[in-house]
């Protein structure tokens, strides 16, 4: 534990899906409403979206978690991070992940981003059917 | 081959673009015609990132853009060539040269002065004085946000103000 300040998240997503995220991590995990705040893209332009994203993140430390490397959350959040180097931005976000998140946030921000990106991948498997992996 | 595609998109390329027109159209090529953007490298940097399949991305201005449009047309790339707005399209359309071709409107979201005609599209007074001129020059104008949607035809894009 350091005495830095907890890492803050910001999922942004197409349609609904940030919110249904966020959701779904505040009932498994409970957490504040500011630990992890969703942004949809819907209806808004991009100066919109980066403004939005810049808005929550303020200057603390920051992972913006995205749904799709080629959308419009993901440059947004690309470009609201540049010259940001406290703010990281990781796509093809999953709950695994934000579960994580949720009860790591203590780490330094480039521990952190590693260790949810271990998380994410390894939350990616198939359990059953003929290419389930032995357990 | 040709230009696949003529879209005007604030977001350029972006989801609907790569996945929604480009899993039907399948471009090799996404030419990004904008003054400002063909002048900033970090920006075209990102835009290249969200690009999949190994489709290239070319950034022109307009001038550039006029230049190289027959050749674009005729050469053996399948392009998607996107301006982030009606502006671009206009100068770009100058003298003709987008007479016969499609010009498609896509995400143009709500800012002052812009009244909605759907929900993925709200256009200002200056707009639609372009979408008239884009017209007048011979390019048929629509507005669809994906593939599959319904076609916005020319006189609900010029006519009414708003339909709410």
């Amino acid at each position: 534990m350091s005495d830095a300040v907890p890492v803050r998240g910001i999922v942004t997503a197409h349609g609904d899906m940030a919110l249904g995220m966020v959701d779904a991590v505040r009932q498994i995990a409970g957490g504040t409403e500011d630990v992890l705040v969703p942004v949809s893209n819907v209806g808004k332009s991009p100066d919109a979206l980066v403004a939005e994203i810049e808005a929550i993140a303020g200057g603390a430390p920051v992972i913006v978690f995205t749904d799709l490397q080629a959308g419009s959350c993901t440059l947004a959040a690309r470009l609201s991070s540049r010259e940001h180097p406290e703010r990281a931005v990781l796509c093809g976000v999953n709950l695994p992940m934000l579960l994580d998140f949720v009860f790591h946030r203590d780490l330094p921000l480039d521990e952190l981003v590693a260790r949810l990106l271990a998380k994410g991948r390894q939350g990616v498997i198939a359990v059953a059917g003929p290419t389930a992996e032995p357990r | 081959m040709t230009i696949v595609l003529r879209r005007v998109d604030e977001r350029l390329i972006h989801g609907q673009v790569v996945i929604g027109w480009g899993s039907q159209l399948h471009p090799t090529r996404y030419v990004i015609v904008d003054d400002d953007l063909a002048g900033s490298g970090w920006e075209q940097d990102l835009y290249r990132l969200a690009v999949s399949d190994g489709a290239t991305v070319v950034f022109l201005t307009v001038l550039e853009a006029r230049a190289l449009l027959q050749s674009m047309e005729d050469d053996s790339e399948r392009t998607i060539l996107l301006t982030r707005d009606v502006g671009s399209m206009v100068r770009l359309a100058r003298q003709g040269a987008l007479a016969g071709r499609a010009v498609n409107l896509g995400g143009m979201h709500f800012g002052e002065g812009r009244t909605r005609v759907r929900s993925y599209l709200f256009l200002s007074e200056d707009d639609r004085e372009g979408i008239r001129e884009l017209a007048g020059g011979g390019a048929t104008v629509t507005a669809r946000d994906l593939p599959d949607s319904a076609q916005v035809t020319l006189d609900d894009l010029i006519g009414a103000d708003s339909n709410g």
